[in-house]
């Protein structure tokens, strides 16, 4: 049963596997028991862009909780989208506003979520919440709402889901199909409406991006730096890749465990060191792995738009957009990659390169979307690597 | 990179006195940065002028100079002290002006110190409109359409390209002085005229209008690596065209989506880059367009700044602390985040809950001044609340700001109004819009109607709407029937019980026991910067009503001290400095601390002063939950000035535990008749007084009593609306303008003491003995208010037999009334030497900081000590009377923010701040107090006098004291006069009502350096407005009493010889002291005063 919840209010729940329970509010889609939201609960501290979150295909299998505590002031729009859908699996704040305002909204988020049929859960101690998760670890969660649940039966439902780790979301995000993509960024003038001629692209170096994924922007910039984009499914073979001649090849960010993911770590080790790469988030996961890192999984994970990153070469501090639940272990790298950036915050690895193999990864988004801009500059280091001018991988 | 090794000492710059625009947000941040520069092991070396100050205070800096801020003094400290480096960002527009001339004049350079955290080409960019513009178009940024005048002709001009309406912008001023709106052609001339005036260098950019856009600010931070942050953006309800420091604001910014944002974020970064402020914090103002998001870059202030306050305070983020670090030379990444202590400072702080800021105004105080909001700053103080949702915050704001409200109640006051007035005056900004906004949405209007007059974003106005629906929803309803779920709910969006009770027709009490029965209780959450993502260890806490608590209250022996709430006119900075002091003095003692207080701009909110801190209304309702959780030992309420005393009657009633003077001896101080008993019991003496409830009476009363006679409404507070009355015609008069009188609001009148002197005395008791803490003797006669008055210490004209008699009485009344702590008495004595008592006042007053920097003896720490059980005796303080010095205080008016409005001082407060003069002379001091006060000292003109005359017996020889300095003098007919007829020349010049050429032409045309107008009675003050009025707007340094004009005659005399600039530190002045002391010559007063 999946509806949208009557405008008196109706309750909605949503419990953690160590048998926690918050209630609130239904808004967006009602799902009952049967049709319980299931995913991991995490929480993100941007206090804007909550329409990029939701549509990031990295958040599949993820329960969002928002720490500011209005969410939906600016309603939803058809620009602000970073995939065709929304991907988080269902959404908890403190208070969704119901009507928007903004120049650019064109739906209210409650409307936007029902017609996605993503349950949401208002009226939550959102902060209560978050000091949960952050002090036993983030773990899985179930939603649902109505008369008649049971709670303990969310519970067992919950604790039955086991553990993000060893699920492999990508298959379930990825394209079926490979697709060249021509669209410029967002502005305030044209909003999503620049693209290039095909022509025009024919001329640029070409970059084949693995899509695990990707977010539309890291698309977008890519074009923006002076690339042609083809983007290819996960599941495609170092051959398949060779034979689209790429000057350059991009991972992309993407959902789930990293470990699970083989099947992309193979063709990128066969790839390395015969083509420039970029890697941001889960491709930096991948990048690793086949430099010899393995990953592991965070207590709560890195979601927000305000974490220090050092450049260890220069030193500078970039204000960057994470998230991410598992992170890179410096331990097996290959002697000639070196970790180039590191988080302020707890001192996880940020950042490697492979000068050797003129490959680089970042694990924050430095495609932003949302969140500040500081590290948009990688994409123009990436189009420097490739055309062989770059003082730096 | 670790800090500098190359500089040693560093000289800060202060703001001075307390201002519109200019307030107490800059001793926090100076405070931060001395603080910090010294925990680094600098020599810190400051100067400010304002001795309310909590940076001023001896035991901050190594040398603190409490000396006029002009490059003048300046440079003479920096000759004395050879500081290395000088670090002109803490201390506002004042000092960055002050930095600019010292540069220009070479200083730097000869002395060879280094300017630090700005530099002189990024202060000139972004203070000069014109460079800041064409800054702007080099990066790609848009401002607004706009030209730079420096004449009327100009502005002409500027008109015909721009269209009405014009904004108008003077160069180099603070808070937007001499800005404003100019709708139409009508009101150019006069408008530019002012605004030119204004500026110190005489220029008006004229600018399209963009009425109406969002207004948005962005706090940067950016360190010499080029590190750049955002601390935090602000959403100012109140769209474009009120200044940001009269806007309703909220933070975080609610109304922008990230693509939006980010390129307001952007552009900040450009901005601060470009300006090339190195090192530290910068705020940066947008406009933008609510239909399409273009933006325009408003300005950017190179320094800290009011908002970087408000954002410290929001966020947790201490802005001015890190600034001074970078400063230094340390960088983002080097400087822990305190309250985390894991995480570096580096990062954009997240937070999850809403702030809201009211400012709070006193057009009250000043009834002819212009109440409209516009580009200039005119509210005096300002709230900050926080709160889960916007309502809550804004509703716990409202209830902060202590003008009686609890929240949109102005039902009543606009009953007899139409839906259609009521969204009149919602057109216009004022104080007063937002309640007539709320009175609208209950009227029916729209939020789009609302919207549409206001230009108040569609969200704020529709959780105005929710917030009034769920009150008619409740009106009418039995208290007993709202279950746990509604009430919970109505809480959580912000409503007091006070409200809830009007609304439910039942008392406060009734609301607050049926929800304590329903277990419906706030619970307090930090700001930790970091919406929870780290554990927090600084207890900095807000009530809310959502879910569980982290207020984890200690066993350790703790008080609470209650804080003074919004800054207003009569209740400033004095207060919050009484408060820190007792923070700390009790923190040295071992006792916990906690902070209650809702004042962004104190130091008293800084999470760093007391052990914990609750940012909170002071209301009963809010004090008491804190109270039960934390279960204090003792709460101290008088430091808070009126506020804490306020509730101190009901508080105690509940049981929480008060300590220091009992609140039945509060209450015997303020029930005049209960006074007047104990005056009578004890043999002292008060002007006689009566009261009336209709004019014949007063009229009878008065002839009782004889006049002049005192005459104020029984149920205003703080002198508003007094008057000096001398016949029984301006009783009448009185009477009939409107005042409202009834049985239980009669007027009161009072035997006014003319010419007689007023004196403060201070003084601290802990029970068994008392100790005069100071005598300070007012320049101005009694009726000017003693907020308002200079005044001296240690006196200069009463005989030591009367200040034996003034501290003998204060003993009396103090062990009369069982003082714990301290006590404040008004005295008035007159020519024939009588002494009578006008107040009493049970708790520290206005003075205390002034006292206590004059004798170098912390009072408000004696006092704190005291009231948590220590004896005077133990800690063995006596009373200090300065030796080989004089200190004096001068008070700092807003007139230059009102035109329009009489100068002329009276029986009611109207300055805002204080400053202190301190010389081996009486002329010395009170020279340097009018310096600091941003009088001009005009070394030669002309000096226009026009005195009353009960004041013509002392003309004769300050005219001949002018003359002899080589002033010229013009005067009104019966002025020179009496001039003539003793033999001194003087230029005759009609007063207005004679016919031009008069006066007000004379000072039109700038031939008048200086105006001495002292307007006797009701009449008079109003004849002689129109020069008051006109030297305001022209800024003519003007004496309204005698008193003052003889000693700026000494004054003068000192300024013209140049010996006044002299410096000296506070630590020099103390140390001599207390060698005079020790070696028991000195005037150490025993505080056993022999009572027989
Ligand atoms: N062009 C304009 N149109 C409308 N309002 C303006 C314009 N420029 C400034 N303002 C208003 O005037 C206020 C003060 O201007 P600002 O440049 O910030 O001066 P200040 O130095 O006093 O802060 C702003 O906060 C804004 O509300
Ligand atoms: N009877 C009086 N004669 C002369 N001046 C008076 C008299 N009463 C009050 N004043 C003047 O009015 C000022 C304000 O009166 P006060 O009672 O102290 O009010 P507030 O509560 O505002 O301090 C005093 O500082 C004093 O200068
Ligand atoms: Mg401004
Ligand atoms: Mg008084």
């Amino acid at each position: 049963m999946i509806r949208k919840p009557q405008a008196t209010g109706e309750k909605g729940y949503i419990a953690l596997a160590d048998g926690t329970v918050f209630t609130g509010y239904c808004f967006g889609a009602l799902r009952g028991e049967s049709d319980a939201v299931c995913g991991e609960a995490v929480f993100n501290t941007s206090m804007y862009g909550y329409q990029e979150i939701l549509t990031d295909p990295s958040y599949a299998g993820q329960i969002m909780s928002f720490t500011y505590p209005h969410i939906g002031n600016v309603g939803c729009n058809e620009e602000d989208v970073e995939a065709n859908r929304i991907y988080t699996e269902g959404v908890v704040v403190r208070a969704a506003t119901k009507t928007p305002s903004n120049f650019r909204s064109t739906v209210s988020l409650p409307e936007y979520l029902h017609k996605n049929g993503v349950m949401g859960v208002e009226g939550i101690d959102t902060r209560a919440l978050v000091m949960h998760l952050r002090d036993n670890g983030s773990q899985m969660a179930v939603m649902a709402g109505g008369d008649g649940v049971s709670v303990s039966a969310l519970i067992d439902q919950a604790r039955a889901l086991g553990s993000m780790e060893g699920r492999d979301y990508v298959q379930h995000v990825s394209c079926k199909e490979s697709y060249s993509w021509n669209k410029l960024p967002w502005s305030l003038q044209s909003g999503n409406k620049r693209e290039l001629s095909q022509e025009k692209l024919m001329t640029r170096p070409h970059v084949v991006a693995i899509d695990c994924g990707v977010k539309s922007n890291i698309l977008r910039l890519l074009v923006q730096v002076g690339f042609r984009v083809t983007v290819v499914p996960a599941r495609t073979s170092s051959a398949d890749i060779s034979a689209l001649r790429p000057d350059g090849v991009f991972l992309s960010n993407g959902p789930g465990d990293p470990a699970t993911l083989g099947y992309v770590v193979d063709p990128v080790r066969d790839l390395l060191g015969k083509v420039p790469m970029f890697g941001i988030c889960l491709g930096h996961q991948i990048l690793s792995q086949a430099l010899g890192a393995k990953t592991y999984k965070l207590k709560f994970g890195h979601r927000g738009g305000n974490h220090p990153v050092r450049d260890e070469k220069t030193g500078k501090v970039e204000i960057t957009v994470q998230n991410h639940g598992f992170a890179v272990s410096k331990e097996g790298l290959r002697s000639e990659s070196m970790v180039s950036h590191i988080n302020l915050n707890d001192h996880t690895v940020e950042g490697i390169e492979a000068p050797d193999a003129r490959a680089f990864s970042v694990q924050y988004h430095p495609e932003a979307s949302p969140g500040p801009h500081d590290s948009q500059y990688l994409f123009q280091r990436f189009y420097d690597v490739v055309i062989g001018n770059a003082g730096r991988v | 990179m670790p800090k500098r090794e190359d500089i040693k000492s560093i000289l800060l710059i202060g703001s001075g006195p307390i201002v519109i625009g200019q307030a107490c947000e800059f001793d926090y941040s100076g405070t931060q940065a001395v603080k910090a520069l010294k925990k680094e092991g600098y020599r810190v070396i400051l100067v400010n002028s304002n001795p309310a100050t909590i940076m001023t205070d001896p035991e901050f800096a190594d040398r603190t100079y409490i000396e006029p801020i002009t490059a003048d003094y300046v440079e003479e400290i920096i000759k004395k002290e050879r500081p290395d480096a000088v670090l002109p960002t803490m201390g506002g527009q004042t000092a960055l002006n002050t930095a600019l001339e010292l540069a220009e004049r070479g200083v730097f350079e000869r002395y060879g110190c280094e300017l630090i955290g700005a530099n002189v080409e990024s202060i000139k960019t972004a203070e000069d409109r014109e460079l800041f513009r064409s800054a702007m178009e080099e990066i790609g940024l848009e401002s607004a359409r706009s030209m730079i005048v420096t004449s009327i002709d100009q502005g002409e001009m500027a008109a015909e390209k721009l269209g009405y309406p014009l904004i108008l912008r003077p160069s180099r001023t603070l808070g937007g002085t001499g800005g404003g709106i100019v709708e139409s052609h009508d009101e150019l001339h006069r408008k530019v005229s002012i605004a030119l005036a204004a500026s110190p260098n005489h220029e008006v950019l004229i600018e399209e209008s963009l009425l109406g856009w969002k207004e948005i600010e962005l706090e940067v931070m950016r360190d010499k690596n080029d590190n750049v942050v955002i601390v935090c953006g602000i959403e100012n309800i109140d769209p474009m065209g009120v200044h940001t420091g009269d806007s309703i604001t909220v933070a975080p910014i609610q109304t922008l989506t990230d693509k939006e944002y980010q390129l307001l974020r952007d552009a900040s970064l450009k901005v601060i880059r470009r300006i090339g402020v190195d090192t530290g914090g910068s705020n940066v103002q947008f406009a933008l367009n609510p239909q399409d998001g273009r933006i325009i870059v408003i300005e950017m202030n190179p320094r800290v700044s009011r908002s970087s306050a408000l954002a410290s305070k929001a966020t947790g983020f201490p802005i001015a602390k890190i600034a001074a670090r970078l400063a230094v030379g340390y960088t983002l990444d080097e400087i822990q985040n305190d309250i985390t202590k894991e995480t570096p400072a580096c990062f954009e702080p997240s937070i999850d809950y809403v702030v809201v800021k009211i400012p709070r105004f006193n057009f009250e105080k000043f009834p002819l001044a212009d109440a409209t909001l516009g580009t200039q700053m005119k509210s005096v103080g300002e709230v900050l609340s926080f709160g889960r949702t916007f309502s809550e915050a804004f509703q716990k704001a409202l209830g902060s700001m202590e003008l009686g409200s609890e929240g949109f109640d102005a039902e009543k006051l606009v009953a007899s109004l139409g839906t259609q007035e009521i969204l009149d005056a919602c057109r216009v900004p004022s104080a007063r819009r937002i309640w007539f906004v709320g009175e609208a949405l209950r009227r029916g209007a729209s939020v789009h109607d609302v919207f549409q007059v206001t230009k108040i974003d569609p969200w704020f106005l529709q959780h105005f709407e929710e917030i009034i629906k769920s009150e008619e929803l409740l009106r009418g309803q039995a208290l007993a029937d709202i279950d746990e779920v509604f009430l919970r709910e109505l809480k959580s969006m912000g409503f007091a019980d006070k409200r809830l009770a009007v609304l439910l027709n039942v008392s406060e009490r009734e609301v607050r026991e049926r929800r304590w029965a329903l277990g419906v209780r706030p619970s307090f959450k930090s700001v930790d910067t970091c919406a929870a993502e780290f554990e927090a260890f600084t207890p900095y806490l807000y009530s809310t009503y959502d879910g569980s608590s982290e207020a984890y209250p200690t066993d350790r022996k703790k008080i609470v001290i209650l804080g003074a709430g919004p800054n207003r006119i009569g209740q400033g900075i004095e207060f919050d400095y009484c408060c820190v002091h007792a923070s700390m003095a009790l923190q040295d003692d071992d006792y916990e601390t906690i902070m209650i207080n809702c004042n962004p701009e104190t130091v008293s909110t800084d999470y760093d002063t007391s052990d914990r801190l609750y940012f909170e209304p002071l209301r009963v309702e809010t004090v008491l939950e804190i109270i039960e959780r934390e279960r204090p030992d003792g709460v101290i309420v008088q430091f808070g000035g009126q506020t804490p005393l306020r509730i101190s009657q009901e508080l105690s009633s509940l049981g929480v535990p008060i300590i220091g003077t009992s609140v039945e001896s509060i209450d015997i101080a303020e029930d005049r008749e209960r006074f007047s008993d104990l005056i009578s019991r004890l043999g002292l003496r008060q002007p006689p007084f009566s009261t009336a409830r209709s004019s014949d009476e007063a009229v009878a009363v008065g002839k009782k009593l004889g006049f002049p006679l005192m005459i104020r409404p029984s149920f205003v507070l703080g002198g508003r609306a007094m008057r000096i009355v001398y016949s029984v015609e301006e009783i009448v008069s009185y009477m009939e303008e409107g005042i409202e009188v009834s049985h239980d609001r009669p007027v009161l009148l009072d035997r006014f003491l003319e010419g007689a002197i007023e004196v403060d005395v201070d003084v601290v008791s802990d029970g068994t003995d008392v100790v005069i803490a100071g005598v300070m003797e007012h320049i101005e006669p009694a009726g000017i208010h003693s907020g308002d008055s200079s005044c001296c210490l240690p006196p200069q004209s009463l005989s030591t037999e009367t200040i034996n008699t003034l501290r003998l009485q204060a003993v009396q009344l103090s062990r009369e009334l069982e003082v714990v702590g301290l006590m404040n008495i008004q005295f008035a004595v007159t020519s024939a030497g009588d002494v009578y008592i006008l107040e009493v006042n049970p708790r520290a007053s206005r003075t205390v900081p002034f006292v206590s920097k004059a004798t170098g003896i912390p009072w408000a720490k004696v006092a704190s000590r005291v009231m948590a059980g220590k004896s005077l005796q133990a800690m063995g303080v006596s009373e200090v009377v300065p030796e080989g010095y004089v200190a004096v205080k001068a008070s700092v008016f807003p007139f230059s923010k009102f035109p329009g409005v009489d100068t002329v001082l009276g029986p009611e407060m109207k300055s805002t701040g204080e400053v202190m003069g301190v010389h081996a002379s009486f002329a010395g001091a009170f020279a340097k107090s009018q310096l600091a006060s941003n009088q001009d000292l005009p070394v030669s003109g002309r000096v226009f006098l026009s005195v009353r005359e009960q004041d013509k017996a002392q003309l004769p020889a300050i005219a001949r004291q002018l003359i002899s300095l080589g002033y010229e003098l013009v005067a009104t007919r019966g002025t020179a006069k009496c001039l003539q007829d003793n033999g001194i020349e003087a230029q005759v010049v009609n007063k207005v009502r004679e016919g031009s050429p008069h006066i007000v032409d004379f000072l039109g045309a700038r031939k008048i350096d200086l105006v001495i107008n002292t307007p006797e009675g009701w009449q008079t003050v109003m004849d002689s407005k129109s020069i008051r009025l006109v030297a305001n707007e022209l800024k003519i340094p003007t004496y309204t009493t005698i008193a003052a004009a003889q000693a700026l005659g000494e004054a003068l005399e000192l300024v013209r010889s140049g010996d006044h600039i002299s410096v000296k530190s506070v630590q020099e002045y103390v140390m001599e002291l207390n060698d005079i002391c020790a070696d028991g010559v000195g005037s150490v007063v025993s505080c056993e005063l022999n009572l027989n």
